[in-house]
Order: C-alpha cells, then sequence, then structure tokens
C-alpha cells in the first residue's frame, strides 16, 4: 500500500474503522495482560510428615531463590511443622490428647512410610546428613531469610487446639480466603 | 581452553540441591550489574538447575558451564552474569 491509498477519501474510512478496532484489541490486551498470573507460588502443608514437609520446603526456598514470592499454608497436620513446644495449660481433654500424641515441635515429625516408632525418621534424617542436605530446620531458617511467608490456618488451629504461644515466631494468621487470593494470583499452587 | 572471566566465586562444594542455587542467589544479589559470579558444585543436578534458574530468574544469564575434575570428584562450574 502507498502514502496516497491511505489518503485518500475512501480510504480514510478505513483507517477510523481500524483505529477503532485496534483500541479494542489493546483494552482486551489490557484486560489479558492483568489476568495474568503473578511470579507467585503458593504451596498447602497440610501434611505433617518429615519427607513430605521437606519436599515442601525444598521447593519453597528453590522458587525463592528463582525469584518467585513464595507463600505457605501451614493447615492440620502442617500446623505440627511450625510448633516450638507444646504447652497443656488452659487445654481441653481432647485438645490435651490431641497435643500429647502429635510432635511437640518439627524435629518430632515421623516419616510417612516405614517410621516404626521414629526409628525411620532418625535414619533418614541421618541419610540426609550423609548426603549433605541440609536438616528441615536449616531448610525453615533458609526460607525465613529468603522472605517466605508462612501462614497458619486459624480453623484447623482451633480444631486442633493448637494455642499461638506453643508455635513459632514470625507467622501469619491466615484464613481460606486469604489462601485463594494469593492462589489465584499464583503460577504454582501446590497442595502437599 | 577459553575461560570466561568472572568477578567473584562462591563455593557450593558438598551442598545438595536446593542449597547450590539458594546461595547463589543471595550471593549474586551483592554483585553489581554486568559482574559475573563462578559457582563451583559438586552437585550434578546443579547442571540442570543453573539452566533452569537462568531461564526463569530475571536479569540472568548464564555465560557457561563446565565440568573440571579434582582429586577424583567432578566440579560443576557456572558462570551466571546479573545483567541489570
Amino acid at each position: 500500500m502507498s502514502v496516497s491509498d491511505v489518503t485518500t477519501p475512501s480510504r480514510k474510512v478505513d483507517m477510523n474503522e481500524l483505529l477503532e478496532r485496534l483500541s479494542t484489541v489493546e483494552q482486551r490486551l489490557e484486560t489479558l495482560e492483568e489476568s495474568q498470573p503473578d511470579d507467585m507460588v503458593a504451596l498447602i502443608v497440610f501434611s505433617g510428615e518429615l519427607d513430605r514437609v521437606l519436599a515442601a520446603f525444598v521447593i519453597a526456598t528453590g522458587a525463592a531463590a528463582l525469584g518467585q514470592e513464595v507463600s505457605m499454608f501451614f493447615t492440620f497436620w502442617g500446623l505440627g511443622v511450625l510448633k516450638k513446644e507444646s504447652n497443656l495449660a488452659g487445654k481441653g481433654l481432647f485438645e490435651k490428647m490431641m497435643a500429647v500424641m502429635s510432635p511437640s515441635n518439627s524435629t518430632e515429625l515421623p516419616v510417612s512410610k516405614m517410621n516404626y516408632f521414629g526409628v525411620g525418621a532418625k535414619m533418614l534424617r541421618q541419610m540426609m546428613k550423609d548426603n549433605n542436605v541440609s536438616s528441615l530446620e536449616e531448610m525453615i531458617d533458609m526460607a525465613k531469610e529468603m522472605g517466605v511467608k508462612m501462614l497458619a490456618c486459624e480453623m484447623s488451629k482451633d480444631v486442633m487446639g493448637i494455642h499461638d504461644d506453643e508455635l513459632m515466631d514470625g507467622l501469619e494468621p491466615a484464613g481460606v480466603a486469604s489462601f485463594l487470593g494469593e492462589s489465584l494470583r499464583s503460577r504454582t499452587n501446590l497442595f502437599i | 581452553m577459553n575461560e570466561v572471566h568472572y568477578d567473584d566465586t562462591l563455593d557450593t562444594k558438598g551442598l545438595n540441591c536446593p542449597m547450590p542455587v539458594v546461595k547463589a542467589r543471595k550471593k549474586i544479589s551483592e554483585l553489581t550489574e554486568g559482574q559475573v559470579l563462578r559457582i563451583i558444585s559438586t552437585d550434578r543436578g546443579s547442571i540442570k538447575d543453573f539452566q533452569g534458574w537462568a531461564k526463569i530468574g530475571k536479569n540472568l544469564e548464564l555465560l557457561g558451564q563446565e565440568t573440571v575434575e579434582e582429586d577424583g570428584t567432578e566440579l560443576y562450574l557456572h558462570f551466571i552474569q546479573k545483567t541489570s
């Protein structure tokens, strides 16, 4: 198409139509860009077993290293990872039973297979050490240092009778809506 | 052998996944634009890890990777440039 083609009256109408279509495309592009996921990763840590939790922290620290904003939502058995101690004061009967029967901190987590009353977990920890894999506790510290957000589900805290003074510091309270708010914007969502 | 020029070195010998990448991320944040970090690793998985890191991580470029042998152990060298 030459320049004269564009300036002839009949072509001018086409130009207007073209501009209109262009602005529609621009608008649609803008909407599309807004709905693009951010550089975020959301993990739900439901399990309370050493091997599964370890997988969660390897992904979390790895993703943080890759420049992703990482959120970890701890719920049900996953809350055991965040405990620093069990405190029986002020608990009801079932809550006390739950506290006595579940790990009082991350070092007491069982393994999902071949636990044999904790022997399996000890063995796995030793094998990790022998293979120069960081311990779970080192990874938790590393994750915190790298700005991984750790959120504790309020509802499961209540259900399991876990009080704030039993959990480590620096956690954010969370519910399903605050999790979804982040997960909908995330590229990767995992339930572990 | 064409040597890649580098400004700083990070030794991650003995460390396993995900630590080489995690440590490298911290170290590279201390570098200035255009500088190159050499990472030494004994983790075989680090070859693919650093390729992935450079692909996803913003402001990074993988200039090269080398495998050398030292006292019977294989060392994996990665050269990463901070591009902005």
